[in-house]
């Protein structure tokens, strides 16, 4: 359990210091060229985050793809995130016991 | 009410410091209120796995309230139950949360210089892909009680489902489990969308990280690279050629 214990402790540490360290550093970035790149990190991580491993989400490519779609569609159309979330699990739920 | 202040020059009362401090934590509440119940399924399963791997409900819990991880902490676990060395276990949880130093650096620009190092502290502990992506996204300014309010139900999800998980100790329905499966990922689209959908340079940058993403998980060798390291890779190339081609003059 020691053993154990220590593991969740490094595991706890690992997870925080990447966050918290940045966060310690008060000053602006001045450099254009880098304010710009910490400008695009949400953008270039939720795409990231997002495809493929959506596909692979569910279990199914094709309930998968079905869900993204809905996705997709609802975002497209400004939908907020709760209503985007439940709807595509719902085209999944739909879909699985479709092809089943 | 003596937390009333009033702005002597213009003689007009503004907002009673408490009441502002009360708007912006009940915002990031409502605001982490979709990433709350995404989480649910996904701690549940994370319950239920370290429980049958043999861990006790509550360390599963603990894991859960202290890493506030989904990959890291999944991938951890995982090795702890395998019996891996300390040193393995730490490595392997470390590469899969560096992406939270660029999102943790992203953010950090965009808060007030005034926040103090404890209020810092603080925020960082609950940065999640979701709450980073929710915050950065955020219009009005991310205040202390913003982010306080943004973490608050997302933590308390991801430690409740957890521990249902570990309690319940038996599977959703399957079909119910593989539907819900999608959510934090739909969640995803509908933050990115709007965004793409206004400016063509988060459009490129985020096609870009898809694709490079996408090469990590489909071309044989590339796909040998971890989970961890192929969202580092994919969102520093993206943001450096969204800087290169697209520079911002206004952040």
């Amino acid at each position: 359990m020691t053993r154990i214990l220590l593991a969740v402790f490094l595991m706890a540490l690992v997870s925080y210091l990447p966050r918290v360290l940045p966060m310690a550093f008060r000053k602006k970035i001045q450099s254009p060229f880098l304010r710009s790149f910490l400008y695009y990190v949400p953008f270039a991580a939720l795409g990231a985050l997002t495809f493929p491993h959506i596909l692979y989400s569910t279990g199914h490519l094709a309930s998968a793809t079905v869900g993204m779609v809905v996705a997709l569609a609802l975002a497209f159309r400004g939908k907020d995130l709760l209503t985007v979330a439940v709807a595509a699990a719902i085209a999944v739920y739909l879909c699985q016991l479709l092809l089943a | 009410m003596s937390t009333l202040v009033f702005s002597p020059q213009s003689g007009h009362s503004i907002k009673p410091k408490t009441k502002q401090w009360q708007a912006d934590f009940t915002l990031g509440l409502r605001r982490g209120l979709p990433i709350a119940l995404g989480y649910i399924p996904v701690s549940f399963t994370f319950g239920l796995v370290a429980v049958r791997g043999g861990l006790p409900a509550w360390v599963a819990v603990l894991i859960s309230l202290t890493n506030l991880t989904s990959a890291g902490q999944f991938a951890g676990t995982s090795l702890i139950i395998a019996g891996a060395a300390l040193f393995e276990i730490t490595i392997t949880t470390l590469v899969i949360n560096l992406r939270y130093l660029l999102m943790s650096l992203s953010l950090s620009q965009k808060l007030s210089t005034t926040l103090s190092l404890p209020q810092r502290a603080v925020m960082a502990f609950g940065i999640t892909d979701e709450t980073f992506s929710v915050a950065s996204l955020e219009e009005q300014e991310v205040t202390f009680p913003y982010m306080l309010g943004l973490i608050s139900g997302p933590y308390c999800g991801w430690g409740l489902g957890t521990a249902f998980g570990a309690l319940i100790c038996s599977v959703l329905p399957g079909n119910l489990q593989e539907a819900l499966g999608i959510t934090l990922y739909a969640m995803f689209i509908a933050l990115l969308v709007p965004n793409v959908k206004r400016s063509q340079a988060a459009l490129v940058v985020a096609l870009l990280a898809i694709g490079i993403s996408s090469c990590f998980t489909w071309l044989p060798v590339l796909n040998q690279i971890s989970d961890g390291w192929s969202i580092i890779v994919a969102t520093v190339t993206a943001c450096l050629v969204g800087a290169a081609l697209f520079p911002r003059k206004d952040v």
